[in-house]
């Protein structure tokens, strides 16, 4: 098995014709190609790269991660003085993982990375969760490094960044008991150490995922007499001081594997990463969007499992004298899992391109100065990012709790069963909509471009891109579609964008526009497949049918949110309230 | 650190892969069909490899270790050097010659001790216990025996090692015995030993186009001869060393055929089926006879 190779979607993404332009920035033209050992000599070359070591990944993930993750889920971490220790499964996917070089595929090969995209990196993050979500946490937070690549000084990137590739965890430390969603009011104190040079943090963090990690990324109020997000600075305290406690680790519901611990900061040791006072507004949005990112992969990977273990449940398990994947209400659930896994991918490696675009641009410009069309395009793709980040977030991770449900449908009562891998997904997946902000934060943070019209912009320009003659139909299904939204838009517009009725309707919009976003991309995706491999039956072939799939579920929810919104009168919120 | 560099060799074949065996297997008389099968790193080998580089690992902060992988057989078996190479062996080497062709394992154990004195001091060679084509574990102790080592065999675990010294576990049928030598030393590996380490992934990227001369030279690979050989110009690590009869400097009468008593005298098709079926029912006492039966007839 490998869960790369029987995935020819990913392949199909890896060659899109926009990874053309994300490689050779990436690459800077392929400058390092004659002196550098691993560099990449040309596109080509570079998409060999990313599949080969996509490979690996998926050869582990279904061998060795996949094999290890019931037993993780059973063992879970533990407590031991004061120190947490991995199950088992969880330390030998962790040292496999690590001795095949893939911890840091995403920084610069002069820090021991790969300096791969991020498209191919999120794959990997799709591939690992598939076989374990949980353990997906702890590689995935691999993302600390591109925190402190970003924004930290040279001498910590020195320091910090090749260990990264050693196997170094990582973890962010940003909950506290009364600062969740709103982090503004973190009060973990930071205060500077005259007499030994450096940051001391004192003070208490709960929830941190992988809390015990080596390298961790703090939060923290380092401008006293302070109370907002203006106050807080991050910082990076180095494990090996030995000055944080583990005081407990929570007892969940899913993710078991992945340790959630609660944190005592005794005076320990820190280095200030970038400039004080941009810890939240800053440093910790951006790593809140690349983790928002890591959650759409999370949430794409399990519910390819979970779609996995219901077909494969369903073709096997005969009733009424047949299989009962014949039966309509059973092969109903199994092409809705399907078109939803394939359209939330398709959302999740848009996003992962434009993230690439602007990341790959920023990074570039601190080498030289970009012309004007490059920084026109830097900010139109970070804009892209920052829009499309929070719709990804919300509909792959409720589509894979939605998906994760079904599965143990299809299983009947022994999907109920402790026996049944199912159950395990569908506990893993219900924190999905939840960390790294809830579904709730993520329309809160979507419906900004749903008043200023940057969806609505998106839209329009896929609707200018081509598609074949016999792509047509679909297309003009969608742009009914899209008058509906504009009704409903309309509709909620009319009670002031700032009214309690318009938050009341956020989210209905959001999905809305959804709907839309996931129709478009599937069509572009079919469109890409069609004038490859024509009509004919092949693996791609699917995309095309997801497509008829979404678009047909899309038409009914907009129709439902249209109507929901044309009857809502603003004195129904008491109603509810 | 230590002038001196430690140097380890492990032997390695490329084998049709014999549990993965589809009808076409066998040709009309009864040889193998090598085509119809896929060629794989023999499993036993793979885990010597490990052990090569578990050595290395313990001694590379004392002193410099070097891991070499030699294979012989045909052009394509550099992919074993590749494999070697993505997973940690610091260089490898095809013994490859039509005069090798039809050695039994008396004139491939030759070959090899010929190719390894080749490399000058040796201090380990590791080689897997057996090939799953052959299953003849002979090739290994005669490598040892033509060196004029001592040898290790059924090595299942690495307990320590030391500049002087290494110590191993190995796997008897009635148990383990942990055995002590000096080098240097021949080391097989049984199939019990840990896993081989995975492909490195920054290792697969530097290596991915190393090849060999013969490989640029068979014109199905899709290889351009002339852009090889700017590119080994520019980087001389992508190219895998092959050695022939003549660069292995043998007594050419102990090669291939001529140096193989064995004599293939005829080949059966065998098929196997079960003879006879026994139901065993679910209680304590039918299940404590089965189990004396199945100790008795020494099955388990």
């Amino acid at each position: 098995m490998n869960f790369y190779n029987d995935n020819k979607s990913l392949k199909f993404y890896l060659s899109h014709p926009v990874m053309d332009k994300i490689i050779k920035l990436k690459e800077r033209d392929f400058a390092d190609s004659d002196n550098d050992m691993m560099a990449p000599t040309d596109v080509e070359d570079a998409i060999d790269n990313y599949d080969k070591v996509l490979e690996i990944v998926g050869d582990l993930a279904a061998n060795v991660l996949e094999a290890n993750a019931e037993d993780v889920d059973h063992e879970g971490p533990q407590v031991v003085d004061n120190e947490i220790v991995y199950a088992k499964g969880t330390k030998k996917n962790h040292e496999i993982l690590r001795d095949a070089g893939l911890y840091g595929m995403s920084l610069p090969r002069k820090y021991k990375g790969l300096n791969f995209p991020y498209v191919p990196y999120v794959m990997a993050a799709e591939i690992v969760s598939r076989a374990d979500a949980g353990f997906a946490n702890i590689w995935g937070l691999q993302d600390c490094a591109e925190t402190i690549y970003e924004f930290a000084s040279d001498e910590i990137k020195d320091k910090y960044l090749p260990l990264i590739n050693e196997g170094f965890t990582c973890s962010m430390a940003l909950t506290e008991p009364d600062a969740g969603s709103d982090l503004q009011s973190v009060r973990l104190k930071a205060t500077f150490d005259d007499e030994h040079n450096c940051w001391r943090l004192n003070g208490v963090k709960r929830f941190i995922t992988n809390g015990d990690a080596d390298i961790q990324l703090v939060l923290a109020r380092s401008e006293e007499g302070t109370t907002d997000g203006r106050g807080l600075s991050y910082f990076l305290y180095d494990r090996r001081d030995n000055a944080v406690t583990v005081r407990r680790i929570e007892n969940k519901l899913g993710i078991k594997g992945s340790p959630t611990a609660e944190l005592v900061f005794n005076n320990a040791p820190a280095l200030l990463i970038g400039e004080r006072r941009m810890g939240l507004i800053k440093y910790v949005m951006s790593l809140m969007n690349g983790a928002r990112l890591g959650v759409g992969a999370q949430s794409v990977g399990l519910a390819e499992a979970a779609y996995h273990e219901a077909l494969n449940y369903a073709q096997q398990r005969e009733q009424f004298g047949k299989a009962i994947i014949n039966f309509p209400q059973v092969y109903e659930m199994l092409g809705t899992m399907r078109a939803k896994i394939d359209a939330t991918r398709s959302l999740l490696y848009e996003t992962s391109r434009f993230v690439d675009l602007y990341k790959a641009y920023d990074s570039v410009s601190k080498e030289r100065s970009l012309s004007a069309e490059e920084r026109q395009d830097m900010k139109y793709s970070q804009r892209c990012a920052d829009m499309m980040t929070p719709m990804l977030k919300l509909l792959a991770s409720e589509y894979a709790n939605q998906i994760a449900y079904d599965c143990i449908q299809v299983h009947g009562g022994s999907g109920f069963m402790k026996e049944y891998k199912c159950e395990r997904l569908y506990r893993d997946a219900r924190i999905l909509s939840i960390y790294e902000g809830t579904s709730q934060l993520q329309v809160v943070a979507a419906i900004r471009f749903i008043g200023n019209g940057a969806y609505l912009k998106r839209i329009e320009e896929y609707e200018a891109m081509p598609v074949a003659e016999e792509l047509m139909p679909l297309r003009e299904r969608i742009m009914k579609m899209k008058e509906s939204y504009l009704k409903i838009v309309e509709t909620a517009d009319k009670f002031g964008t700032s009214s309690e009725a318009y938050d009341f309707l956020a989210r209905r919009m959001v999905e809305a526009m959804g709907h839309l976003i996931m129709s478009h991309l599937l069509l572009q995706d079919s469109n890409r497949v069609y004038e490859t491999t024509g009509l004919q039956d092949n693996e791609l072939s699917r995309l095309c049918k997801s497509c008829k799939i979404i678009i047909a579920l899309g038409e009914a929810e907009i129709a439902k949110i249209l109507t929901f919104v044309e009857n809502f009168k603003e004195e129904d919120l008491s109603l509810y309230n | 650190m230590n002038n001196k560099e430690f140097q380890i060799v492990v032997l390695a074949k490329q084998v049709p892969d014999t549990h993965n065996v589809g009808k076409d297997a066998m040709k009309e008389d009864g040889t193998i069909n090598r085509a119809a099968l896929p060629a794989i790193f023999n499993p036993d080998d793979l885990k010597a490899l490990e052990m090569a580089l578990a050595c290395k690992d313990a001694l590379k902060n004392i002193m410099d270790v070097k891991v070499s992988v030699i294979t012989m057989g045909p052009s394509r078996a550099a992919d074993i050097v590749r494999e070697s190479i993505f997973r940690g062996a610091d260089n490898g080497f095809v013994v490859s010659d039509k005069r090798f062709a039809g050695s039994d394992t008396l004139a491939t154990s030759y070959a090899l001790s010929a190719a390894v004195k080749k490399l000058g001091h040796i201090d380990i060679v590791f080689s897997g216990r057996q090939a799953i084509d052959g299953d003849t574990a002979q090739v290994g102790p005669q490598v040892a025996e033509k060196l004029n080592i001592p040898q290790v065999t059924y090595a299942e675990e690495l307990v320590s090692l030391t500049e002087n010294e290494i110590v191993i576990k190995r796997r008897l049928d009635r148990g383990v015995e942990t055995v002590k030598a000096k080098f240097p030393v021949l080391v097989t590996v049984h199939g019990n030993a840990n896993d081989c380490r995975p492909r490195h992934a920054a290792r697969l990227l530097t290596y991915k186009k190393a090849c060999s001369v013969s490989e640029i030279q068979s014109t199905d690979n899709g290889l351009q001869s002339t852009d090889i050989v700017s590119l080994w110009e520019k980087k001389p690590y992508l190219k895998i060393e092959e050695w022939t009869a003549d660069d292995i400097n043998p007594d050419f009468d102990r090669l291939g055929l001529n140096g193989s008593p064995t004599k293939v005298k005829s080949i059966e098709n065998v098929v196997l089926t079960s003879k006879e079926n026994k139901k065993i029912n679910n209680s304590e006492s039918e299940i404590n006879d089965l189990m004396k039966e199945l100790i008795t007839a020494h099955i388990i």
